[in-house]
C-alpha cells in the first residue's frame, strides 16, 4: 500500500506503530480513495465516497439484517464427511481444516433464525471466505433444513447468496445438492411459503443454476457479478472480449433475471416490505 | 478388443474431423471440440490393439469412451428402441435448440415423451447441435415437453448426452442459471413417471436439468461430473496435465456414483463398449428400462410423488455432526 505510506507516514515513524496503522485502513476497489476500516464498517461495508460494496462475512450479513443483530443459529457443528476422500495438490480435509480457522465456521453458509422489522424469518447467508463459498453436502443440508424449518413454522425463508459455485472436491455429490434443494424449493411452492433469493457479489455456476435464481423475488446487489459460466470461461469458448457490464446485476435487472436491485443501506428495509406483501398478517 | 482396420477407420475419420473443424475457424466452441478429439486420437494410437473396455479401469478411460465419437448418441438410441417418434420443436418463448431433441414415440406397447441431448457425429451435424451444449431455449422446450407428457399422463424418458450447458454470451442474456433452475424446481412436480438414462456424457448442471428423475440408469462407461476433468485439472492443479488425475479424484464413474447412491442402476455395456455395437447397446438398455418403466407405472401418483420428493430430499447427504 504505497500510496498510503507517502502521503501519511510521518518521517522516521516507528515501525511497529506504521504497520498497525496501515492495519486500520483499507482501499475502495472502484474510487481507490483509501478508506478508514471503521468508516467502512459503519457503512455497512460499503464506501463512504462512492458506495461501492464490499465483500461482506455471513456473520456481518446476518447480524445486518436480524434485528439488533441477534438470531439462534441452526445446524453450526454440521461439516462434510469428505466422502470421495479428495485430493488434487493437496487434501480436501486440509482445506476444509484451513476455511475453519480462517473463518470460524464448518463451512460455507450460517442459517439462522431472528426477526426482520419484528417478524420472524429464516435467513441463510454464504461465507466466500470458505472455498469461494462453494456448495457441498452441508450448504445443501443446511438449506434443505432451513426448508423444513421454513414449512414446519409457516416461516419465510431468504438466502444470500455469494459463491463460485459448486464444491469440485465433492464431485457429483455437489451437484446433486441442487436437485436436492430445488425440490425442497418446490416443497415451499406448495406450502405457498414466501422465498427471496438476495444475489450478492459473485453469484455464479451451480448456485446461480439453482437456488439463487429460484428466488419468489430474485433481489441483487448493486455492481454483483452473477452469471451461470464464468466470465473467464465464457471468453476462452468464444474467444471474443465480453461486452462493457456483462453479468453485473444491472445487466442481469435489463435482461429480465431479476425483480430489483437494491443497494445493502436499503436492502433490510426492503425485505421487511416485501415480506408484509408476500405473507401478511 | 477392437480390430485394426476399425481402429484405423477411427483414427482417419478423427483426424479428418479435426481438420475441418479448424477449418471452421471463428467459433472457439468448435476449436475445443477439435481439442477434444486430438485426446480422443491420441489415445486411440496409444491403445494400438490393447483391450479398450475392461473391469475396474481407470477413470479416465472412461471419459474417453463416454466420448468416444462411435458411441450411440440420443437419436440413435430413439430409433433403436423407440417407434413412432415425432419430433416436437421450440420453446414458443426464444427458439428451437438442436442440441436438445425432445418428442413423443411408443415403447413396449405406450405412449412415453423423450427428451435428451443431441451431438453430432460429422462437423455439420456438430456444428448444428452445438456440440450437444444447450441453450436456455433447449432447457426450456425440454420443461415444455415434459409438462406436456404429465399433462397427457405419459411418462418420460430422458437421455443424457452432453459436455455441459453452453457457456456463451447469448446464454447468459436469455438466462441459462435460470432455465436450469426452473427444471430443477418444476420437473419434481410432475405426476408421470420420470426415468433418466446417463448414457453418455454427464457434464455439470448442463446435465442435470434434464436428470431429474424416479430411476437414474446410468451406462457402464458413461461419466457424470460437476466439471470436466480438464477444468478441474486446471483451476485445481492449474495446469492441463492432471486430468487423468482429476478424473479418478472426481468419482465420474458409473459404479463409483452408483456405490454413493446418487445412481440407481449401473447398465451394462457390450463387451468393447456401446460405440462397438450398437445394436447389442440398446438390446441390454431395453429390458431395464421397460422394467423401470412398469415399476413406476404401478405406483398411484401421489405415491409416485411422495417417494420421489423423499428421494430428493436424502439425496446425497454426506454431513456429519463435528
Ligand atoms: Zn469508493
Amino acid at each position: 500500500m504505497t500510496w498510503f505510506r507517502k502521503e501519511n507516514r510521518p518521517l522516521e515513524a516507528p515501525k511497529e506503530k506504521r504497520v498497525q496503522t496501515e492495519g486500520l485502513w483499507t482501499k475502495c476497489e472502484a474510487c481507490k480513495q483509501a478508506l478508514w476500516k471503521k468508516d467502512v464498517e459503519a457503512n455497512l461495508h460499503c464506501c463512504p465516497k462512492c458506495g461501492y460494496h464490499f465483500r461482506v462475512s455471513a456473520r456481518a450479513r446476518l447480524e445486518m439484517l436480524f434485528d439488533g443483530g441477534r438470531y439462534i443459529e441452526h445446524d453450526a457443528r454440521l461439516a462434510s464427511s469428505d466422502p470421495l476422500d479428495f485430493k488434487d495438490t493437496k487434501r480436501y480435509r486440509e482445506r476444509l481444516k484451513k476455511a475453519e480457522i480462517t473463518t470460524g465456521l464448518k463451512d460455507a453458509l450460517i442459517t439462522g433464525e431472528g426477526m426482520i422489522e419484528g417478524r420472524p424469518a429464516l435467513v441463510g447467508a454464504m461465507e466466500f471466505q470458505f472455498i469461494g463459498g462453494s456448495m457441498g453436502a452441508v450448504v445443501g443440508e443446511k438449506i434443505t433444513r432451513a426448508i423444513d424449518r421454513a414449512i414446519a413454522g409457516k416461516l419465510p425463508l431468504i438466502i444470500v447468496s455469494c459463491s463460485g459455485g459448486a464444491r469440485m472436491m465433492e464431485g457429483a455429490i455437489s451437484l446433486m445438492q441442487m436437485a436436492k434443494i430445488s425440490a425442497g424449493l418446490a416443497r415451499l411452492d406448495e406450502a405457498r411459503l414466501p422465498y427471496i433469493s438476495v444475489l450478492t457479489d459473485p453469484t455464479t455456476g451451480g448456485v446461480t443454476a439453482s437456488y439463487a435464481m429460484l428466488g419468489d423475488l430474485n433481489i441483487a446487489e448493486p455492481g454483483a457479478l452473477i452469471g451461470f459460466a464464468g466470465p473467464r470461461v465464457i471468453e476462452q469458448t468464444i474467444k471474443q472480449k465480453l461486452p462493457e457490464g456483462f453479468q453485473r446485476a444491472e445487466f442481469l435487472l435489463a435482461h429480465g433475471m431479476l425483480d430489483a436491485i437494491v443497494p445493502r443501506k436499503e436492502l433490510k428495509s426492503y425485505l421487511a416490505r416485501a415480506l408484509r406483501f408476500l405473507q401478511p398478517g | 478388443m477392437a480390430t485394426p482396420a476399425r481402429q484405423l477407420a477411427a483414427q482417419q475419420e478423427l483426424q479428418r474431423q479435426i481438420q475441418e473443424l479448424e477449418q471452421v475457424g471463428g467459433s472457439a466452441a468448435a476449436h475445443e471440440e477439435a481439442q477434444r478429439l486430438r485426446v480422443q486420437l491420441e489415445a486411440l494410437e496409444q491403445s494400438s490393439g490393447a483391450p479398450s473396455s475392461e473391469a475396474g479401469q481407470d477413470a479416465w478411460q472412461r471419459v474417453l469412451l463416454a466420448r468416444h465419437p462411435q458411441r450411440p448418441y440420443t437419436l440413435d438410441y430413439i430409433s433403436l428402441l423407440f417407434t413412432d417418434f415425432i419430433e416436437l420443436h421450440g420453446d414458443r418463448r426464444f427458439g428451437d435448440d438442436p442440441a436438445l431433441v425432445c418428442g413423443l414415440a411408443s415403447f413396449e406397447g405406450r405412449r412415453v415423451a423423450l427428451v435428451g441431448h443431441q451431438k453430432g457425429r460429422d462437423t455439420k451435424q456438430k456444428l448444428h447441435r452445438n456440440f450437444g451444449m444447450p441453450n436456455p431455449e433447449g432447457y426450456r422446450k425440454a420443461l415444455r415437453v415434459m409438462q406436456l407428457a404429465a399433462k397427457f399422463g405419459m411418462p418420460i424418458v430422458t437421455l443424457v448426452d452432453t459436455p455441459g450447458a453452453y457457456p456463451g454470451i447469448g446464454a447468459e442474456e436469455r438466462g441459462q442459471a435460470e432455465a436450469i433452475a426452473y427444471n430443477l424446481k418444476e420437473i419434481p412436480k410432475l405426476r408421470v413417471p420420470i426415468v433418466v438414462v446417463v448414457h453418455g456424457e454427464g457434464g455439470s448442471g448442463g446435465a442435470l436439468a434434464i436428470a431429474i428423475g424416479d430411476k437414474v440408469l446410468m451406462l457402464e462407461n458413461a461419466v457424470y461430473s460437476v466439471i470436466s476433468p480438464e477444468s478441474c485439472s486446471s483451476i485445481l492443479w492449474r495446469d492441463w496435465d492432471h486430468k487423468q488425475e482429476a478424473a479418478r479424484a472426481l468419482g465420474l464413474t458409473a459404479e463409483r456414483l452408483h456405490a454413493l447412491g446418487l445412481v440407481d442402476e449401473v447398465v451394462p455395456e457390450p463387451h468393447e463398449g456401446a460405440h462397438a455395437n450398437h445394436a447389442e447397446m440398446a438390446s441390454i438398455l431395453r429390458p431395464i428400462l421397460a422394467r423401470s418403466l412398469i415399476e413406476l407405472e404401478a405406483l398411484p401418483a401421489d405415491e409416485l410423488l411422495r417417494r420421489r420428493q423423499e428421494r430428493l430430499r436424502k439425496l446425497a447427504t454426506f454431513v456429519m455432526e463435528s
